[in-house]
Parts: C-alpha cells; sequence; structure tokens
C-alpha cells in the first residue's frame, strides 16, 4: 500500500491538512534546539521544530529538563544508567518477552483461552515507567496488561495461573487476560474496553491528591495510565486529560503508540496522527518518545514522574512503539506490511539494551545469558505452578460479586440469602 | 390555598428569563414553594384543603383539576406504622432535600473520605440543592464540581473508591448517567468480581429522575430499569425525608456500589424526622399501610398516588396493604412474600416503562417464589412505553394515576 498515509511513511513529512505551525496557536517559548532523543527517525526540519514545541504548555514553564539532562549527561559522557540498574531493566525486559512467548505457546496447546493480548516489542516502555514507580504508586492499563502486571511486581506465578484460570491467579482465575488486578501491588487492572480504565486512572490520581491536600497525609504517589493510539480518539481520554489539568493531578498519561488498533492503521483513524500534541491542548507538557528505547522512555519518565510527585500535574507522553505480534492470539495480523514489521524488529528494545549495556561495559555477555535462562525457568517454574494449581470450585461462583453479600438481599424466608448454604456452595438461585 | 398562590409568586420573577431546562430545575430548587411557576394556572381550589397541612410553603401543586397529589409522607391511616418515621419525643422537620443533605452531612463529618463529585454541586449548592453548603464546609475538593464528562468523572469516582476513598458522585439527573454506562457496568459493578474480591467500589450514585413537570422527555428517565441487570450493584429508591436520610446514610457506609434514586417531585416533601441518628436497612422494603385485602408494591413517586388511591378504596371498603419496596435491588422478599401470603392479591404500581422495568421483575419474582398463594395474576401498573411527551396532558397519561390504581384494586379483587 504505497499511499501517502500507509504507515511505511511516517518518516517522510506527513502530509496533514494545514500547516504544523498553523495548529500551534500556544505563545510557545523555544526551547534550544537539540538532538533531543525523541526518535531515531532523521529529523526533518520540520519535526525539529514539531519536537521542541513539544514541551510548551500554555501555563507552566515548558518542560526542559529532560533535554537539558540528557544533554548534560552525554557532554560529561557519563552513562544514563548504572549497571545495577542495567540489569534491572535488562531482566525486566526479558521477563515481558519470555512470558509472552510462553503464553502464546500455551494458548495454542489450550491451557488458555479467550482474547490474549500480547505485549512482544513493547516492552520498553513498560519497564522505562514501572521501573521507576514505588510500590504505592499505581499503574492503569488496557487488555494488553500481562507486562504491566509483571513489571509492577506481580509474580509471573500469578499471572500465569490467572491466565490458566485457576484460583491461585491474581484473580482467583475471575478476570482472565483483560483484567489483571493486584492490590499489594495497585494494579488497578486490567481493562477489556479501550479508555475505561483512564478515568479509573485519573480516580486513583485523585485520592493521592485527596489524601495530601484534605486528609494532609504525607502522600506522593502518582498513577501511571497506560493505553494505546486507538483509545486516543476516545471520549474519555480528553475528558481525563481535562480533568488531570485542571486539578493538577500526579498522573501520567502513556500512549503506546504501536501505529495499529487492531486492523486499522492510526493514520487512516486520526485526523491529527501527532497525540503527543493533544497534551499542550489541554495545559500539559506533551512529550514524544521512542518507545523502542528503554533508556530514552526511562529519562521522560523520571521527569514526568517528578512531576508528577512535586504537585505539578500531569504530562502526556507518547511513547513510539510496535507489537511484534498481531492484536491478539486470534489476529492473523495480514495487514500489517512486512517492510514495516522488518525495520521495527531491527529496532528490538531487548537488543538494544544488550547493545548498550555490552558497549559500555557495564554488563558482559554472560551476565546477560544467566539472566535469560534464570528467566526461563522461572516462566517454566510459573507454568508449572499453573498447571497443577486447582480450578475454582462451584463455591467460588457467587464470591466476590458483592463485597458486602448481603447486597443479595433478603431471601423469601427472612433470612439473607448469603446465609444459605446454598449460597457459600455456589448452588443457590438468585 | 394562600400558601400555594405565595409559593408560585415567589417563583414567578426567577422563572421568567429564557432558561434551558436544567435551569428550570434551578429553579424549582431555588423557590421551595411550588413546583413550578408555569403550573400556576392550574392552581386547584378545594380539594386539597384537608390534605396537604404538614406541607405548609412546600406543597406541590396539582395539575388540572386532580386533587393534590402528595399527602402527608407519613401518611398511614392505621396506627401500626412499621419502619415508617416514629420520631422520637422532639424530632425536626425538613424537606426531603434537607434530609438527603442532613445525612450527606452527617457521613462527611463521620469519615474524612467521604466526598462528593458532581455538576454543580459545589460553589451552586447541587441543582436540586442537596449539597448545598457543603463546599463552604469541607472544600472543594471534598465537594468537588466536575466537569460536564458523567463518564470520566463517573470513573474517577470509582478509581478513588477503589484507592480508599468513598465518593458520592451525584448526576444532576438520573438520565445523564447514560453517558457513564460503561463505568457504571464495567467498572462499578463487576470490578469488584474480575479483580477477584481485592477491589471494593464503596460509591454511592445519586440523583434526581423519574417524570417530573414537563420536563420532556430525556429529562423524564426511570433508569432503574437499565441498570437493574448489572450484577454487583444495589439499587434504592427513596421516597420520603425519613427513608431519604436512612438510605443515603446508609448507601454511604456501604461496602457496595449503591444507585440511589430520587425523584423530582419529591424534594419538597416535608416531614419529622428524628434528632438521632438512624440509618434505614438498604434491603428492607418499608411497610407504608398495612391491609388484609390487596397488596400494593410501589415505590418512589408512586408511593404517593398509591396511598391517595388507598383513601378512596377505604371509602369504597377495601383494605389495601401498600408496600414501598424501597430496594430495588435485590427485592425484599421476605415483606413482600409474607404480604402476599396474608393478601393473595398483588397490584405492582411503578413509574417505570412497562417494558424490562422493574415491575416485570418483580412480577417474575412472585410468581416463581410465590406462586401457590396468588389467587388472581399479578397486575402491574407501569408508564407506557412512550417517550415522556412535553404537553401537560399527554406527559399526565404515560403516568399512572391514582384513579387507575383504584380500577385495577377493584378488577383484583371481585
Amino acid at each position: 500500500m504505497a499511499t501517502a498515509f500507509a504507515p511505511t511513511k511516517l518518516t517522510a513529512t506527513l502530509p496533514l491538512h494545514g500547516s504544523q505551525e498553523n495548529r500551534l496557536v500556544l505563545p510557545i517559548r523555544l526551547a534550544p534546539h537539540s538532538s533531543f532523543l525523541g526518535s531515531t527517525r532523521s529529523l526533518t526540519a520540520h519535526s525539529s521544530r514539531r519536537l521542541n514545541h513539544a514541551h510548551a504548555t500554555r501555563r507552566s514553564p515548558p518542560v526542559v529538563g529532560v533535554q537539558e539532562v540528557v544533554k548534560e549527561k552525554k557532554s560529561i559522557n557519563s552513562l544514563l544508567i548504572t549497571k545495577e540498574e542495567g540489569l534491572v531493566l535488562y531482566e525486566d525486559m526479558i521477563l515481558g518477552r519470555s512470558f509472552e512467548d510462553m503464553c502464546a505457546q500455551m494458548y495454542y496447546r489450550g491451557k488458555m483461552f479467550g482474547f490474549v493480548h500480547l505485549y512482544n516489542g513493547q516492552e520498553a516502555v513498560s519497564t522505562g515507567f514501572i521501573k521507576l514507580l514505588t510500590k504505592s504508586d499505581s499503574v492503569v492499563s488496557t487488555y494488553r496488561d500481562h507486562v504491566h502486571a509483571l513489571s509492577k511486581g506481580v509474580s509471573a506465578r500469578a499471572v500465569m495461573s490467572e491466565l490458566f484460570g485457576k484460583v491461585t491467579g491474581c484473580c482467583r482465575g475471575q478476570g482472565g487476560s483483560m483484567h489483571m488486578f493486584s492490590k499489594e501491588h495497585n494494579m488497578l487492572g486490567g481493562f477489556a474496553f479501550i479508555g475505561e480504565g483512564i478515568p479509573v486512572a485519573t480516580g486513583a490520581a485523585f485520592s493521592s491528591k485527596y489524601r495530601r491536600d484534605v486528609l494532609k497525609q504525607d502522600c506522593e504517589d502518582v498513577t501511571v495510565a497506560f493505553f494505546g493510539d486507538g483509545t486516543c480518539n476516545n471520549g474519555q481520554f480528553y475528558e481525563c486529560l481535562n480533568m488531570a489539568a485542571l486539578w493538577k493531578l500526579p498522573i501520567i498519561f502513556v500512549v503506546e503508540n504501536n501505529l495499529w488498533a487492531i486492523g486499522m492503521s492510526h493514520l487512516r483513524a486520526t485526523s491529527d496522527p501527532e497525540i503527543w500534541k493533544k497534551g499542550p491542548a489541554f495545559g500539559m507538557p506533551g512529550v514524544h518518545v521512542d518507545g523502542m528505547d528503554v533508556l530514552k522512555v526511562r529519562e521522560v519518565a523520571k521527569e514526568a514522574v517528578a512531576r508528577a510527585r512535586r504537585g505539578e500535574g500531569p504530562t502526556l507522553v507518547e511513547c513510539e512503539t510496535y507489537r511484534f505480534r498481531g492484536h491478539s492470539l486470534a489476529d492473523p495480523d495480514e495487514l500489517r506490511d512486512a517492510a514495516e514489521k522488518a525495520k521495527y524488529a531491527a529496532r528490538d528494545p531487548i537488543a538494544a539494551l544488550k547493545k548498550y549495556l555490552i558497549e559500555n561495559n557495564l554488563a558482559k555477555e554472560a551476565e546477560l545469558k544467566s539472566i535469560e535462562k534464570k528467566i526461563d525457568e522461572l516462566v517454566e517454574e510459573a507454568v508449572e505452578f499453573a498447571d497443577a494449581s486447582p480450578q475454582p470450585g462451584r463455591s467460588q461462583l457467587l464470591e466476590n460479586v458483592f463485597a458486602d453479600p448481603k447486597g443479595f438481599g433478603i431471601g423469601p424466608d427472612g433470612r439473607y440469602r448469603c446465609e444459605d448454604p446454598k449460597f457459600t456452595e455456589g448452588t443457590a438461585q438468585v | 390555598m394562600s400558601a400555594i398562590l405565595q409559593g408560585a409568586g415567589a417563583g414567578a420573577a426567577a422563572a421568567l428569563s429564557p432558561f434551558n431546562s436544567i435551569d428550570s430545575n434551578k429553579l424549582v430548587a431555588h423557590s421551595r414553594s411550588s413546583l413550578s411557576v408555569r403550573s400556576k394556572r392550574y392552581i386547584v381550589a378545594g380539594s386539597d384543603e384537608g390534605t396537604n397541612k404538614s406541607f405548609g410553603s412546600s406543597s406541590l401543586i396539582a395539575r388540572r383539576s386532580q386533587p393534590l397529589m402528595i399527602p402527608n409522607a407519613v401518611a398511614a391511616t392505621k396506627a401500626d406504622t412499621a419502619s415508617s418515621s416514629t420520631p422520637s419525643k422532639s424530632g425536626h422537620e425538613l424537606l426531603l432535600f434537607e434530609a438527603l443533605q442532613e445525612g450527606l452531612e452527617e457521613e462527611m463529618d463521620r469519615d474524612p473520605h467521604v466526598c462528593v463529585m458532581g455538576e454543580d454541586v459545589g460553589h451552586y449548592g447541587g441543582s436540586y440543592k442537596v449539597t448545598k453548603g457543603l463546599a463552604d464546609k469541607f472544600g472543594d475538593l471534598r465537594v468537588l464540581d466536575t466537569p460536564i464528562c458523567e463518564n470520566a468523572f463517573t470513573g474517577m469516582g470509582i478509581g478513588a473508591a477503589m484507592t480508599g476513598l468513598r465518593p458520592v458522585i451525584e448526576g444532576m439527573n438520573m438520565g445523564f448517567l447514560l453517558l457513564a454506562f460503561n463505568q457504571i457496568s464495567n467498572n462499578c459493578g463487576m470490578l469488584h468480581y474480575t479483580s477477584g474480591g481485592q477491589f471494593t467500589i464503596p460509591v454511592v450514585i445519586r440523583g434526581p429522575g423519574g417524570v417530573g413537570r414537563q420536563l420532556g422527555a430525556e429529562h423524564s428517565q426511570r433508569l432503574e430499569s437499565y441498570f437493574q441487570s448489572i450484577p454487583g450493584i444495589q439499587m434504592v429508591a427513596c421516597s420520603t425525608p425519613y427513608n431519604a436520610k436512612g438510605l443515603m446514610k446508609a448507601a454511604i457506609r456501604s461496602e457496595n456500589p449503591v444507585i440511589l434514586f430520587e425523584h423530582v417531585l419529591l424534594y419538597n416533601l416535608k416531614e419529622s424526622i428524628p434528632d438521632e441518628e438512624y440509618i434505614c436497612n438498604l434491603e428492607e422494603a418499608e411497610m407504608v399501610r398495612p391491609g388484609e385485602h390487596i397488596t400494593i408494591l410501589t415505590y418512589s413517586r408512586m408511593r404517593y398516588h398509591a396511598m391517595q388511591a388507598a383513601k378512596t378504596l377505604v371509602n369504597k371498603g377495601y383494605d389495601p396493604e401498600v408496600i414501598d419496596i424501597r430496594s430495588l435491588k435485590p427485592f425484599d422478599l421476605h415483606t413482600i412474600g409474607n404480604s402476599v401470603k396474608k393478601t393473595h392479591r398483588v397490584l405492582i404500581v411503578e413509574e417505570c416503562m412497562r417494558t424490562g422495568g422493574i415491575g416485570a421483575s418483580l412480577t417474575a419474582a412472585i410468581n416463581e417464589n410465590f406462586h401457590d398463594y396468588l389467587d388472581a395474576p399479578v397486575m402491574c401498573l407501569s408508564s407506557q412505553d412512550v417517550p415522556t411527551p412535553y404537553a401537560g396532558t399527554l406527559e399526565e397519561w404515560t403516568v399512572v394515576q391514582p384513579a387507575q390504581i383504584v380500577t385495577a384494586v377493584e378488577q383484583l379483587c371481585q
């Protein structure tokens, strides 16, 4: 498909109606032009202007921190990460990749069912952001949530068991692939409908602000909301951008722009495909970053998280990334250009980090291999655990419908239905 | 009579500007007296004299030549008023919207995690004044004025509830919550289950619904029928100041998500409620008038139509038992069942649509559980399956009127 809107043409100047300049009506203070590590594509003069605009907001000073920090680091010739950090990042990405590959295997072997959406290729985004968070920070995701859960700290066992539908799953087998929740790790889901998690994330951020300002607690928790390019055409996204900016909620909106919403190319669905630009329209910084490079994502994430913790409000981060597999395991993935897939496969985030670690003498090949082996064993063990776990019994059917089971009401005999023994057995008719 | 006219006059000045329909509701709340100036020309002489004593300036204007619809809120012609208000030594008189406010304020005092969010709940005090004064007292974050984005702020309330707060989300009109259906169905109702019980959603979603006075189709919706299938939520409908306050408090304290249905026409009901703290049980129905001949099951505004009909029926020699089911989901099958076992005849009077409404579900539930006790088929009087028309005459005919109730009882009791 060699039309101007084909995804392979993304790197060229986009034939958008109107000029870019006309759209940016904000009084912009141009940040000094630098080789912002936002994108590995060759920067046209056009897009470099755009990238500078990325940091401008209507009311608050432009977010120049990222550029400055990185420039500084590069100039002192120091590295972006330490060895320990590097290994943590590497291990997390390997975990994400191995786990998802195992999911595919298990699915085709009939161990898990339904809609399973794999994250292969996008690991840099999850690792880049979530490894900066504390346990009490919250993460909200979509149906492509396995790796977000893993990065946040939910054990591989719990996630695999959940996928197998066993009681030992993180949601007792009741949620499934698209609903990974963990109260302990503040993983707030896992949502099947796109966009419906964003208001929930906004609520979690509101909670954080409420604790600080009303309850006078020491609360610096931030919330990171992950969602895709397709979601950015959904009303809930805009409604939440508005509220988050209005009340300066401690939230980071992370767009995992993998260019495809099932079979719908982002360019075919969106009037202005540059999603980061929608941030300044609401009064928050909009940042575009190369989502195939975990270090770049991490640098942007650091600033966005710090901003939120300082109480300066939300940030919109658009990560240019790609999913190596189809939309879900049921998707034959015939629509995407082979050349496009090859191009992004060459930018595999894991390979990139590996190269960085080795070239900068942060780790040796052997160390990285041993991490890979460790993870392989972990994932296999998770499968064994899930296989061995029991399936939910009948008695679990009616539990958890209500937090307070009195909600099932009073039966004809005058007793609450939940007191009926048949109820706890799961055989009662409610 | 003079009280009515006075009330109408007070609202007159405010009503003359060309506002949209929400503003006319604002006027309703403002005037605290006649429901709207529009019905000035419908003021009825005479037939309401004996019935509106306890209402004072808050009487609702009857339409055309119909008698005043709203009798004493605590009306029970028999001494036995089981769970309706039994004021203690003192008690204090207030209007239903004030009762809601009192309940809300008490809960906000009691637990700092309780907060309110919705359109115009803060500085404006709520379009029906339920949150009046609360923003001054608790601040702008605890009584949050949201932008107009029902889906997003309902979801925000749910996210806040998952992370420890207890939001009370107001839909300015229940109909607006149709925009929040995604969040209410998927997240509010189901999230506790899909998370395997890890997260609770102790939200209260409340707002006025029901058919008002010529508010037009979209502002006259009965959302209880749309929400009733959502697993994991509870629905209650308040009808008196006593149960309004009690249900509000119970809903806030409940760990389940509760949808509290208020009615646009009932906000100005006056009643004397106890001074001491009390709570109404979310799952229980309320016995309004015990009787022997027939069970009339109703809720919200239709309670008053049923009681109006009951007066007529008593004069004709019938003894109807009127139960306000209050809990729309789940049904209190104990109270209802006991009544059916006693009277053997059931008439459901509701404002919901005929198709798929609360009455339809209740009919099914009664037939399933108490079939042996019925001497006649369950009869259900519901609103017509018609978008509520604007014209006064047409609107009147979509809703169940007392005369229809009387006819139905006579038919059932043959």
